[in-house]
């Protein structure tokens, strides 16, 4: 007996009850449509919650630098400067799993607008993409200031909400010039309120500005006497940054030297260092593989040694991302209960209906297997019934579940997002609901006796 | 030698604690060709005979020889294969399946064939046949469409369809009038005599029987010549 033949006679069988055939496959139809509208709220739970978190900076890898360490004494992180901004610029591009990074210069010092004064909690010399990898885009009020205010280290600034309250009171601070350590900046941008972070610090008592501005203008003087490796000042003809204002010109106050003069003499390592480098991950996902580049990169540009320690740390946020996929992880887990139980409702339906129909066309089993069916015919014939019936109800559910879900979107606002995983489960599970099930009954038909089945009344 | 010989056929059916013997050593032969009636009162144990000849059941001692096949050593799955080319069987109930057109009714055990015919040949094929019955403008009609004797020529047709040797008929007037089992009868003993085929009619209606060419009595599982005079169960 071919497959077609099968095929037609269960199409068939299906047909000549439509009515029952459909209210057969319904507990089928609202079990995947119940699995698919669940997935997809689900999904857009699940994407709704990663986005949440990535706004705390679930993706957020910090790099710092490493500890000094003399003569067995350990000075701790950040002891050595280790980290320059060329750095920052070397993962960018050579870290593909690495999506923004932003160097970080910090400083502490007081800030005076007309006869108001304050210390902010952080005062941060960074570029543009600091606010990506924050996830702080949109301001509250004005502009971020660019890479060329970088380049220039202008005197421009963003404030946070804490620091317009305390300085500004009810003023507009748009425009307004306020003193770093009798350095004038310009405020151009007021940032969105973001509240305290989890260790319940203020994160709207920020001040950012270009990484070079407050490098050379406000924390050169400061340092300059504090670590010789790292002095450095914006009159400085090795600050490569500054010097890609304008590219094409060569500055070449003295003659440069050979390279084999460069061996013999070897200079002393002067280079400009950030305190930190704020990089974030493509994805929650990606952060293994960010960490694993990134040590790889800073390595090669450090010199390290296979044997040397590192001298820079990476830190993750491992109990915001252990949240996230704890949180994600319960929920798919929580849907797939829900998805298994209706579904097997469906099946077991199906199971009862099919065993129905058996009995009732007993004696149409009967005449097949006189007229040479054999038992395998026949239960080739009911489990087709049974997978077919799934199979429509899985087609049925997968449409219902779409709308339901588009309905549940354009209601009440739920982020729903796709599944194709869920709609290719949805209809695997519906197969396998059709042959579990309907293999019982199917096996009762091919069990029957032609000759009691034929004079079944 | 003979289509059909039965040796010393016997069947008991085992009812729990008691044993029930329906059929005591049948032997009976039937030729290519013939048309035979089958009477006997209700627990004679002529439908267990005939579900043994029909290959549906199998005998629990004797043996069964269908055109050169040993029925009584074959499967359960190679009896299936043997009905669907060797038998035909028509019943008292037409047995049509509800709600399906007269052409896919004959189309039927067509579909439980070894034969290889594309799906337009059968239809063709059971186009003919119900026709050659007089129903070429009953295609589309389901069962309930139909009359009774309509209903029984597309049950013929249908098991008529894969070319049997032999046509099983189980009371097959039993639900139709007087004269539409006449013209079923006629109809019975044409194919007999212009295809060739083998029919073997069982019923209880003497008026019935008297259109075969030969009439075997049965009677307590065993076979008698006539009606009333009892003799040994040998009726070659």
């Amino acid at each position: 007996m071919k497959w077609y033949g099968i095929l037609k006679t269960a199409l068939g069988a299906l047909h000549r009850n439509v009515m029952r055939t459909l209210l057969t496959t319904l507990g089928i139809i609202i079990g995947v449509a119940a699995v698919i509208t669940m997935m997809e709220i689900g999904n857009g739970a699940t994407i709704a919650i990663q986005r949440t978190m990535t706004s705390i900076g679930a993706n957020t890898l910090v790099v710092v630098p490493g500890a000094a360490n003399t003569g067995g004494i350990n000075y701790g992180i950040g002891s050595i400067m280790t980290l320059t901004p060329q750095d920052a610029d070397a993962v960018i591009k050579e870290c593909p799993a690495v999506g923004n990074v932003a160097p970080i210069v910090r400083a502490r010092t007081q800030l005076v607008y007309g006869n108001r004064n304050w210390v902010p909690t952080y005062v941060y010399g960074t570029t543009p993409s600091f606010l990506q990898v924050r996830d702080w885009m949109d301001l509250d009020i004005g502009e971020t200031f660019t890479e060329h205010d970088v380049r220039n280290a202008s005197k421009v600034c963003l404030i946070g909400q804490t620091i317009v309250k305390q300085l500004f009171g009810g003023q507009a601070p748009i425009g307004k010039e306020i003193r770093v350590r009798s350095v004038g900046f310009k405020v151009i941008g007021v940032l969105r309120e973001k509240g305290a972070n989890m260790m319940g610090m203020d994160q709207d008592d920020i001040l950012l500005a270009p990484w070079t501005t407050i490098k050379y203008r406000v924390v050169a003087s400061a340092l300059a006497a504090a670590n010789q490796s790292s002095t450095n000042t914006a009159s400085s003809t090795e600050v490569t940054t500054l010097s890609n204002i304008y590219p094409e010109i060569q500055q070449n106050l003295y003659p440069v030297p050979s390279d084999t003069e460069q061996a013999d003499a070897p200079q002393p390592i002067r280079f400009t260092n950030v305190d930190q480098i704020l990089t974030a991950a493509r994805s929650a996902a990606a952060i293994p593989d960010a960490i694993q580049q990134m040590t790889t990169v800073l390595r090669q540009r450090h010199h390290l040694r296979i044997s040397d320690p590192n001298d820079f740390n990476i830190r993750d946020m491992t109990e915001i991302t252990k949240a996230m996929s704890s949180t994600t992880e319960l929920i798919t887990k929580l849907l797939l209960c829900v998805a298994m139980i209706s579904l097997i409702v469906g099946g077991i339906g199906i199971m009862n209906i099919m065993l129905v129909s058996v009995t009732e066309r007993t004696r149409e089993i009967g005449l097949r297997m006189a007229v040479g069916a054999e038992p395998g015919d026949i239960l080739k014939q009911f489990l087709t019934e049974a997978v077919v019936l799934c199979l429509l109800g899985g087609t049925l559910g997968i449409i219902l579940g779409r709308a339901s879900s588009y309905i549940v979107t354009s209601v009440l606002h739920w982020p729903t997002a796709t599944s194709v995983g869920a709609i290719v489960a949805a209809v695997a599970v519906s197969v396998t609901v059709g042959i579990v099930f309907g293999f019982y009954p199917a096996w009762k038909a091919s069990r029957l006796d032609p000759i009691e089945a034929l004079h079944y009344e | 030698m003979d289509l059909i010989q039965l040796k010393d056929i016997r069947k008991t059916y085992n009812l729990g604690e008691i044993d029930l013997p329906v059929l005591m050593g049948v032997s009976l032969n039937i030729s290519r060709g013939e048309f035979v009636a089958l009477m006997g009162a209700s627990g004679s144990g002529k439908s267990t005979l005939m579900n043994i000849v029909g290959c549906l059941d199998h005998p629990t001692s004797g043996d069964y020889w269908l055109d050169d096949h040993e029925v009584s050593r074959l499967t359960a799955r190679e009896r299936a294969r043997l009905r669907n080319r060797m038998i035909g069987f028509v019943f008292q109930s037409f047995n049509l399946l509800p709600r399906t057109t007269a052409l896919e009714n004959v189309l039927m055990p067509m579909l439980y064939s070894r034969e290889s015919l594309s799906e337009h040949q059968k239809k063709q094929r059971a186009a003919e046949f119900l026709q050659k019955f007089g129903l070429s403008d009953r295609l589309d009609h389901q069962p309930s469409q139909l009359s009774g004797g309509e209903q029984q020529r597309v049950a013929i047709a249908r098991a008529l369809i894969n070319h049997p040797q032999v046509l099983l008929a189980d009371e097959p007037t039993g639900n139709l009038d007087s004269r539409t089992s006449e013209e079923l009868l006629q109809m019975f003993q044409q194919l007999n005599s212009t295809d060739g085929i083998t029919i073997i009619i069982v019923t209880h209606d003497p008026v019935v029987a008297q259109h075969a060419q030969r009439i075997i009595y049965i009677k307590d599982g065993l076979i008698r010549n006539s009606p009333d005079t009892p003799r040994d169960g040998s009726a070659a």
